[in-house]
C-alpha cells in the first residue's frame, strides 16, 4: 500500500458520529465537501455555551448576559486569527452564499454599473455565480467567464487579457474548486486584479477546512468561508473584508444591532464589523466555530493539507483501478483539494452514489451547485467523494470495493 | 437480486423502449430534475384523442429512464383525458420497486413531461 497509512491524522475517535452503525455497518463518510462531521470538543463547547451562558450580546448588563458577550467576542477573534484575519474586519453572516450577496449587494450596487464586466469563473458553485449574474442584469453589466481548460484550471493570460479591458470592476473565484478541486493561485490572481483597479472576491469555502489559508498574504479584498465545512456548526460563515471597503459600504441587512442610533426618520451605522450584522448574532454557533478552529489548529493546518493530499493521491491512485471511471479535474493531486468528481461509464452518477450506499458509502452525486461548469465538461452530473481530517485508507478502499460491486449489479 | 436495480429496471436503462425523437409530433414537453440536473423531453403524436405514439430523450439514472420506457408502453393509446388523470402512484406502482423519498422525483420525471405536454400543467405528480 502507498505510504498514505503514516501520513492520516487518525482523529476519527474525535468524531462521535462514527460510533453509529447503519445496519450494522460502520460509516464511511466521503462527503466532507458537502458538510464536515463534528468533533466532541464542538458538540461540547456548544452544549456548554447553551447550558451554561446563554443570553443575547450587546445588550444585557448581567453578569450573563456579560459572558454571553465576552464568549461571541472571544469566538471572534479566535475565528479570525485562525486565518490571519483582524477581528473588526471579520464579519459572521449565515454562509457563504449570503456573505457574497451580502457583497453583491452592498459593494457591487453601488460600483458597478452599465459598461462595467463582472468577471468570475466557469468553475463557480451556484454561490459565487448567481449572486452576479443578479447583479449583471440589475446594474445592466456584463458577466464574463474565465475558462476551465482540460485539466481543469484558469489561465492567468486570459485573467491579464480580460483585465487589460478596462472594464472589469470586480473579480470573483473559488480558492478550490468543489466539483474539480483545482487549486487557483490565489495570490497571482488578487495582484493582478488590484493592478487592473477591480475588487477581488474569493470563495474559500473549500479551502479554509483542509489547508492553511491567511487572508492578508492572499491579498483579497474580500475572502468568505464558511464553518460547517470546516468542522464547526451549520448556520454560521465568516467574511474577511478590506476595512476601506467596508467602511464605505452601505449595510446589507437593517435592523437592531447594526445601529449606532435611531430617531424616527433617520439613523446611523454601527461601527465594524457589527454594521454588517443586523439581529441577533448567532451566538452559539460562534462558540461552536471558535472551537472547530480550535482543533483544526491544534492538529495543524500543514498536517491536515498533508493528510488531504496524501489521502487524495490515493483515492486518484485507487479509482484508476475501476473500468469506465473517469476522474474530472487536475490529474496531480498537489494542484487539488480532498476530493474526486468522477463518472463511471454505464452508470448514472445518482444510480453510483446509491450503489455504493449499499456499501455504506456516502458520497454526493449531482450538478452539485454547478450547472454551468457540468456543461463545460459535458456531462450532466458526477459522483463526488471528498475527504475529511477523520478519513483514512480503507475509507477509499471501501469505496473502491462498492463501486466494484455496484458495477457487478449493473453487469458491467 | 438488488432491490431496487431488478433486471427489468436494468434492462429498460440500458435498452429503453421508444427512446428518441420525432418529428413531426403534436405535443412536447421538457423537465429538469433539479436534483441532478438530469433532463428529460417527450414528443407525442395525438390522433383521436389518443397517444398514437410517443418518444422521449435526455439524460438520467436508471430510475428516471427506466420509468419513462416502462410508462411509454402504457402510455400509448391512451386517451388524452385519461393521461392528465395519471398521479405518482400510478408510476411507482408501474415501476415496481421500493422508492426512496429522495429518488422519487427521478422516477416521477417522465411523468411530470408527459402530463405537462398533454395538459400544460407541469406540476410533479402527487
Amino acid at each position: 500500500m502507498p505510504p498514505v497509512a503514516e501520513s492520516t491524522l487518525g482523529v476519527k475517535a474525535d468524531f462521535p458520529i462514527f460510533e453509529r452503525r447503519f445496519a450494522g455497518r460502520e460509516l464511511i463518510y466521503l462527503d466532507s465537501g458537502a458538510t464536515a462531521q463534528k468533533p466532541r470538543v464542538v458538540i461540547d463547547a456548544q452544549a456548554e455555551h447553551l447550558r451554561n451562558h446563554n443570553a443575547n450580546v450587546h445588550r444585557g448588563v448581567y453578569a450573563l448576559a456579560q459572558e454571553a458577550d465576552a464568549a461571541y467576542d472571544e469566538a471572534r477573534r479566535r475565528v479570525a486569527a485562525f486565518v490571519g484575519g483582524d477581528p473588526r474586519t471579520t464579519i459572521f453572516t449565515k454562509n457563504v452564499t449570503e456573505a457574497i450577496n451580502l457583497l453583491a449587494y452592498s459593494y457591487g450596487r453601488a460600483n458597478v454599473g452599465p459598461g462595467d464586466a463582472v468577471l468570475i469563473t466557469q468553475m463557480e458553485h451556484h454561490a459565487n455565480l448567481v449572486p452576479w449574474q443578479v447583479l449583471c442584469h440589475e446594474r445592466g453589466a456584463e458577466l464574463r467567464y474565465l475558462e476551465v481548460d482540460e485539466r481543469g484550471e484558469l489561465s492567468l493570460e486570459q485573467l491579464d487579457a480580460e483585465l487589460a479591458r478596462g472594464d472589469v470592476k470586480l473579480v470573483a473565484f473559488a480558492h478550490v474548486s468543489n466539483v474539480l478541486g483545482t487549486i487557483n493561485p490565489v495570490a497571482e490572481m488578487t495582484a493582478r486584479a488590484r493592478d487592473a483597479g477591480a475588487v477581488s472576491i474569493v470563495d474559500g469555502a473549500q479551502a479554509v477546512p483542509q489547508m492553511p489559508v491567511d487572508v492578508a498574504a492572499l491579498g483579497a479584498d474580500f475572502y468568505g468561508w464558511t464553518g460547517h465545512k470546516a468542522v464547526g456548526p451549520t448556520g454560521i460563515g465568516v467574511l474577511h473584508g478590506s476595512e476601506a471597503l467596508l467602511e464605505r459600504m452601505e449595510p446589507f441587512l437593517t435592523g437592531g444591532d447594526m445601529i449606532a442610533s435611531v430617531d424616527f426618520q433617520s439613523v446611523s451605522w454601527n461601527e465594524l464589523p457589527y454594521k454588517f450584522e443586523a439581529g441577533t448574532p448567532p451566538i452559539a454557533e460562534a462558540v461552536g466555530l471558535a472551537a472547530a478552529v480550535g482543533y483544526l489548529d491544534k492538529l495543524g493546518m500543514e498536517r491536515v493539507r498533508a493528510h488531504e493530499r496524501s489521502l487524495t493521491a490515493y483515492m486518484l491512485e485507487r479509482l484508476a483501478e475501476v473500468p469506465g471511471l473517469r476522474v474530472v479535474g487536475p490529474p496531480e493531486a498537489e494542484r487539488r483539494g480532498g476530493l474526486a468528481s468522477f463518472t463511471v461509464e454505464g452508470i448514472h452518477p445518482h444510480d453510483v452514489a446509491e450503489l455504493v450506499d449499499r456499501g455504506g458509502v456516502c458520497i454526493r452525486a449531482g450538478h452539485h451547485c454547478a450547472q454551468p461548469l457540468m456543461r463545460c465538461l459535458g456531462v450532466g452530473a458526477t459522483a463526488r467523494a471528498s475527504v475529511g481530517v477523520y478519513n483514512e485508507a480503507s475509507d477509499i478502499d471501501a469505496l473502491v470495493h462498492a463501486l466494484q460491486a455496484g458495477r457487478e449489479i449493473f453487469e458491467l | 437480486m438488488d432491490d431496487l436495480y431488478r433486471d427489468y429496471i436494468l434492462d429498460h436503462y440500458k435498452r429503453p423502449h421508444n427512446f428518441g425523437e420525432f418529428d413531426p409530433h403534436d405535443l412536447e414537453a421538457l423537465e429538469h430534475n433539479p436534483l441532478c440536473g438530469d433532463e428529460l423531453g417527450v414528443h407525442i403524436r395525438v390522433k383521436d384523442g389518443r397517444i398514437e405514439d410517443l418518444r422521449f430523450h435526455g439524460h438520467g439514472c436508471a430510475i428516471s429512464q427506466a420509468s419513462a420506457s416502462i410508462a411509454s408502453e402504457e402510455l400509448k393509446g391512451m386517451e388524452l383525458s385519461e393521461v392528465g388523470e395519471l398521479n405518482a402512484d400510478w408510476m411507482i406502482e408501474l415501476l415496481g420497486i421500493p422508492v426512496s423519498a429522495t429518488r422519487r422525483k427521478c422516477a416521477l420525471l417522465n411523468l411530470k413531461a408527459v402530463r405537462g405536454a398533454v395538459t400544460g400543467d407541469n406540476a410533479w405528480p402527487s
